[in-house]
């Protein structure tokens, strides 16, 4: 006796709800994701040009530019990416192919992730104690300087500050203190990435290489590193795409918001985009914000580029490693 | 003998010649290289602890003229005004702060922890494979993009296109503004690992309770997310740690240098980290007592971030369900 068009009974229309409930969540983060991509690209297009992105800043927003920003997260990055990189690998290394299942790993394990939960704006406070006052090293007095003199093989001090090789101590807040402070912020993310990297080399391959003799130390470098390294790269490159956005603990060891040229050596004062971007938006005045919003399309767009390039290196460096 | 290579393992230990003797030398180097680069991220960790106990120290014994203390730690905890500046004396009453990130941090929390639940359901129950990738990838740019980015957002969007169309009462700077954007900033983070944890559920759970008649919100309602519940209560609280310590947000959105004590979503609010943001970017004489609470504050908001990721860590420890 089933009627023709049964009505829903109340649990699968309870279903129906659900679904409906769930697919609406997903279209909602899609929107936020769109109208934030849209009213940025609104805002922002018109004072896109050339002349913008090879100027410095400038009181007047018509004529101020993203040179001093872009140079700066250029050298800040690469700093970054010179110390955390290397670190995050050899950390990753030792946790799985030294220290695996020891109680050592446990320990260290619960302090990464703790460390990955430290807000950013703390390791500012640490970075400026260490680095760019080096626990008050000469505090008051004029800082230590050397530079080296590479064509003569030996070192000036006190250095030559428009030498690319001056280095004072303590840093103060230059391009290597702003990089190193980065570093310690995306270490944690690294160490994880790699770790995971590790971790999905099958067990078979190290088996293999064990059997015929090898030493640790050789079976993690010429086999367990190499069949992991694609991975570790796009982990890297995503860690240093986050480095790249950082702005809060830069500010805390006192980068600079109004600077005038790009960096010459690892001392130079610095400003990074993304302090920039913080700089115009606080500013009242409309047509700060749409340039603002022009820095945030220059920022974006070299954040697209990083993930396109993390995707590209883990499908084409990839291979499949399925025992 | 000699016809062996030399690096075989079989040659007994006196015999050994000297690249093998290296070799071990070499091995015990490379290992405790690694050992120290390792050591790095534990001394990273007690850095940040002994500078900021060090300098909260130096804060609470700082003594006036009088000879008084400057800052009780009595005070500090009880007193319900933060105004470093604008008062005489100036009052250090950490609440107004510890309650302006709670309320930014509950906005946030509120908008994004049910709907990145939902989403994560809808990507690992629901969605077709291609819809399910796309939508991994558009989340994946949500979660890429820079936190200064969602202050712009939230000041020239946020702002006066949603809230100031519905009351008036919103100015330029607001708590729900900095919430809402810092919501979105979560969201990805709560999607993506409540996912995961949703993925992790074997696909037999799901089969029985269908095939004793359930429906399929019944099944993702009573069996799928309660198995998978350690998973996504730690990815609400991580989500949680990442909103206390949200700095670029709150430091454009949330309000001024006016920090206050309230729970109306539409006043001005100060964060702990907006009020570090506004120390440091000013010209507080370093070792003066205003610079010098930035550190107290510092070592507030590093406590409630730790204790956070410490109860994330238990209850994934505690409770997670393994299955094989």
């Amino acid at each position: 006796m089933t009627r023709p068009e049964a009505p829903l009974t109340s649990r699968t229309r309870m279903s129906q709800v659900v679904l409906i409930a769930c697919a609406l969540a997903a279209f909602i983060a899609v929107t936020a994701l769109a109208s934030l991509l849209l009213s940025i690209a609104v805002e922002g297009t018109g004072s896109l040009s050339w002349k913008f992105l090879t100027s410095f800043a400038s009181r007047k927003a018509a004529s101020a530019g993203i040179l001093a920003p872009l140079a700066g997260s250029v050298w800040v990055c690469a700093i970054c990416a010179f110390v955390a990189i290397p670190m995050g690998i050899g950390t990753a290394l030792y946790l799985e192919e030294y220290a695996k299942k020891s109680r050592l790993q446990g320990i260290i394990q619960l302090n990464i992730s703790n460390l990955a939960g430290v807000p950013s704006i703390v390791y500012g406070l640490l970075a400026l104690a260490v680095f760019v006052r080096c626990f008050g090293f000469r505090s008051g007095e004029t800082p230590l300087s050397f530079s080296v003199d590479w064509s003569a093989m030996r070192i000036l001090s006190p250095g030559d500050p428009d030498s690319l090789w001056f280095i004072q101590i303590p840093f103060g807040s230059g391009v290597l203190a702003g990089g190193l402070t980065l570093a310690l912020v995306v270490l944690p993310i690294m160490i994880t990435a790699s770790q995971e990297a590790l971790r999905a080399v099958p067990k078979s391959l190290r088996q293999a290489a064990e059997a015929l003799g090898s030493t640790r130390w050789q079976v993690a470098w010429r086999v367990t590193l190499p069949a992991a390294l694609p991975t570790m790269m796009t982990g890297a490159i995503l860690s240093i795409s986050r480095a790249l956005g950082e702005a809060a603990p830069l500010l805390v060891i006192g980068g600079f918001l109004m600077v005038m040229q790009t960096p010459t050596n690892l001392m130079s004062d610095f400003t990074v985009l993304p302090m920039q971007i913080y700089n115009w938006s606080g500013r009242p005045q409309e047509e700060f914000h749409r340039i603002a919003a022009a820095a945030i399309i220059v920022q974006l767009a070299v954040l697209l580029t990083f993930n396109a390039l993390a995707i590209f290196v883990r499908q084409s460096f990839q291979k499949p490693l399925q025992s | 003998m000699t016809s062996l290579p030399a690096s075989t393992p079989f040659i007994s230990p006196r015999a050994r010649p000297v690249r093998v003797r290296l070799r071990a030398v070499f091995e015990w180097l490379m290992e405790s290289a690694l050992f120290l680069v390792t050591g790095l991220s534990v001394i990273t960790t007690l850095a940040i602890i002994v500078i900021l106990v060090h300098e909260t120290w130096k804060f609470f014994t700082m003594r006036g003229a009088d000879g008084q203390l400057l800052v009780p730690v009595k005070d500090f905890l009880t007193d319900s005004m933060w105004s470093p500046l604008l008062s005489n004396p100036p009052r250090f009453g950490v609440a107004s702060l510890v309650s302006g990130t709670l309320l930014v941090t509950a906005i946030a929390a509120a908008f994004a922890l049910p709907l990145g639940l939902l989403t994560a359901v809808y990507l690992s129950e629901y969605a077709p494979r291609r819809v399910r990738s796309l939508l991994k990838s558009l989340l994946e740019i949500l979660a890429g993009i820079p936190t200064v980015v969602y202050g712009f957002f939230a000041l020239t969007f946020i702002t006066p296109n949603l809230l100031q169309p519905i009351s008036g009462s919103f100015g330029t700077h607001s708590a729900m503004s900095a919430g809402i954007a810092v919501g979105i900033m979560i969201l990805p983070i709560v999607s993506s690992l409540a996912e995961d944890a949703l993925r992790a559920v074997p696909q037999s759970l799901r089969d029985g309770s269908l095939a004793l008649g359930s429906t399929k919100a019944e099944t993702i309602l009573r069996v799928v997310i309660p198995a998978a519940l350690s998973g996504i209560v730690a990815s609400f609280l991580l989500a949680i740690t990442r909103a206390i310590g949200e700095t670029m947000i709150v430091a454009l959105a949330a309000g001024g240098g006016v920090a206050q004590l309230t729970v109306d979503p539409a006043a001005q609010v100060q964060t702990m980290t907006a009020y570090m943001v506004q120390v440091f970017l000013g010209d507080a004489p370093a070792g003066g007592v205003e610079y010098q609470s930035s550190y107290a504050v510092a070592f507030t908001l590093f406590a409630f971030t730790f204790v956070m990721t410490w109860i994330g860590a238990l209850i994934l420890r505690r409770y997670r369900e393994v299955y094989e």
